[in-house]
């Protein structure tokens, strides 16, 4: 009896997976929360990012973020309680980490992981500016970035949060 | 030998003779010994596709999006019986196409919160006990198409087919991250895939512990590329979005890290502009699937009133069916299997006497939730909202045998 019952508890907790490698953390660790913990080194100004979004991104997002064929970028602040509210980067998404997370690790959506992180901050700077979310002579670096307040910060209920309470 | 002109005047004085006669022997029976009866069948194949005669059941393909691979293709619900999608019909939503992964160079990587940052590779996923389930899995923007002001003309597949079901196979999420052991302040996961969009989605560490399968079958066989060949995250019940597929990493973090698909998208705006967010669960939902959307009638007579119910938050219960735009109800049959989480076939026999009518079917799940119509459904929501869209769907069949998506 005793034999057989051993046999089960050492088979029950099987460990096949392998200490990982420090450069795939590195490599593949890109996703960035709200306080802006693993943001990189560099930094992006509005100007470098204006050029930027000439060269690769306004073909799908339009002048000034504008959309068309892509997603809006700007404007619609203010709209989210009417009868036509407009859902952009300006008006709805809450964190401007976000903006950084996504813009490194799926854009252009022929290039994705082709910007460089100093593209990105300038990206970020240059969207967050056509709004006046950020100031047209605004440098972001992994200290900036965080810190920037969203028109929609406060506009999320958090439904699970809500069902657990 | 009869001639086929003196056949055809011979069963035309059988049939002109009386009921009694119509089954006598045709002049040449030999014309029903078909050429399958006659001739040695094709050989055996290495994997076997439906009938050439049903090359019509296919996906339905959306209009890409931004690139080639950017968007959906829907299950034809209409043409399937019972609750399983065969793999080649499992809708699709993908945000920059479907990736060719080599299993051999895949890994799974689990870090942040954890005493020992793990990664696995695909070879020895495949060593852990298994588990299966039939589950469903649902888009969070399937039937958006019901909140638009005046009701889309198409099938049930058009309407609500960013839906499917299968059997799901693989290994316990919450062994891979006792294995990994998460720290006491790891309160999240965040599950990323990795396919051009790296699409990632944050999930609370407990439910993913307690429900999260890493899936690597479909229905017994390894999963399509277009469900996250070579292992995808299967969270029961919850909105397709965050089934990560290609999973790659997971991260165990202290909160939600707020990624693009779970603010800018998949979050219900209300009406006074403020919008819900981590609204998971995909709720409590049914279909008639035959009859359903431009589907043509064959006039008056009997018919097996047939569709799928489903929620994310158990089993259902009970559906009901009305045919007077919801004024009284008739339960259907359900014969089952009902599972948690499942897709559930419900069927009813109708005699329809051949007058316009509105079929809607309402489905009710065993933690008491109830599918709200249309208008109760639409209530608290801004105009632009779609997501988790369970409003009832009226179908209403015509004197002149159309079916049609009405708003009733």
């Amino acid at each position: 009896m005793l034999k057989p019952l051993l046999f089960l508890l050492a088979a029950a907790a099987p460990h096949f997976g392998q200490p990982a490698d420090p450069a795939l953390i590195k490599a593949w660790d890109v996703s960035i929360p709200p306080d802006g913990k693993g943001l990189p080194p560099g930094q992006g100004s509005v100007a470098e990012g204006s050029g930027i979004y000439a060269e690769k991104c306004v073909m799908c997002h339009g002048v000034n973020g504008a959309g068309k064929p892509a997603d809006q970028l700007t404007g619609g602040i203010g709209t989210l309680a009417s009868d036509h509210p407009v859902k952009t980067v300006s008006s709805y998404w809450p964190y401007a980490t976000t903006l950084f997370d996504y813009i490194r690790r799926a854009m252009p959506v022929t290039h994705p992981r082709s910007l460089t992180d100093h593209e990105t901050y300038a990206l970020v700077a240059y969207i967050l500016s056509i709004d006046g979310i950020v100031k047209k002579d605004a440098v972001l670096d992994a200290k900036s970035l965080p810190k920037i307040k969203m028109p929609n910060r406060d506009g999320f209920i958090d439904a699970y949060g809500a069902t657990k309470r | 030998m009869t001639s086929k002109t003196s056949r055809r005047k011979f069963l035309k004085t059988a049939l002109v003779g009386g009921a009694g006669v119509a089954t006598a022997i045709p002049a040449r029976a030999d014309e029903y010994i078909t050429q399958a009866m006659t001739t040695p069948g094709r050989p055996f194949t290495a994997y076997g596709m439906p009938s050439p005669h049903e090359a019509d059941v296919k996906r339905l393909l959306r209009p890409p999006g931004i690139s080639p691979g950017s968007g959906a293709s829907q299950t034809p619900l209409e043409h399937l019986e019972g609750i399983i999608t065969p793999n080649g019909l499992h809708y699709e939503r993908h945000h920059n196409g479907v990736p060719d992964i080599d299993p051999a160079t895949h890994k799974l990587l689990i870090h942040g919160l954890v005493k020992t940052p793990l990664e696995f590779s695909v070879d020895a996923l495949l060593r852990y006990p298994r588990v299966s389930a039939i589950h469903f899995l649902e888009c969070g923007g399937n039937s958006g198409a019901l909140a638009t002001p005046q009701p889309v003309q198409a099938t049930a597949g058009g309407l609500h087919g960013l839906l499917s079901c299968a059997e799901w196979s693989g290994v316990n999420l919450g062994m891979l991250l006792d294995e990994a052991g998460v720290e006491p302040e790891g309160k999240w996961i965040l599950a990323e895939s990795g396919d051009a969009a790296s699409l990632s989605r944050s999930i609370p560490l407990a439910e993913a512990h307690e429900q999260g399968i890493l899936a690597l079958f479909q229905n017994g066989e390894r999963i399509r590329p277009e469900q996250g060949y070579p292992v995808r995250l299967l969270m029961p019940g919850w909105e397709g979005n965050l089934n990560i597929k290609w999973l790659h990493r997971i991260k165990v973090t202290p909160g939600p890290t707020m990624a693009k698909d779970e603010t800018s998208k998949y979050s219900q705006s209300l009406k006074d502009g403020k919008a819900r967010q981590f609204n998971f669960i995909q709720p409590v939902k049914s279909v008639i699937t035959r009859p359903s959307g431009n589907m043509t009638m064959n006039g008056p007579g009997y018919y097996e009133i047939s569709g799928l119910a489903w929620s994310g938050h158990g089993k259902i219960t009970k559906v009901e069916i009305s045919m007077d735009n919801g004024a009284t109800w008739v339960e259907a049959e359900m014969p089952g299997p009902i599972l948690p989480k499942c897709l559930t076939r419900f069927r009813l026999p109708w005699q329809w006497d051949g007058k316009a009518v509105v079929l809607q079917s309402r489905s009710t799940d065993d933690q008491g939730n109830v599918q709200p119509t249309r208008d109760q459904w639409k209530a608290p929501y801004s105009s632009a909202q779609f997501y988790q869209c369970n409003a009832i769907q009226c179908w209403q069949v015509g004197a002149d045998n159309t079916v049609k998506n009405v708003y009733a």
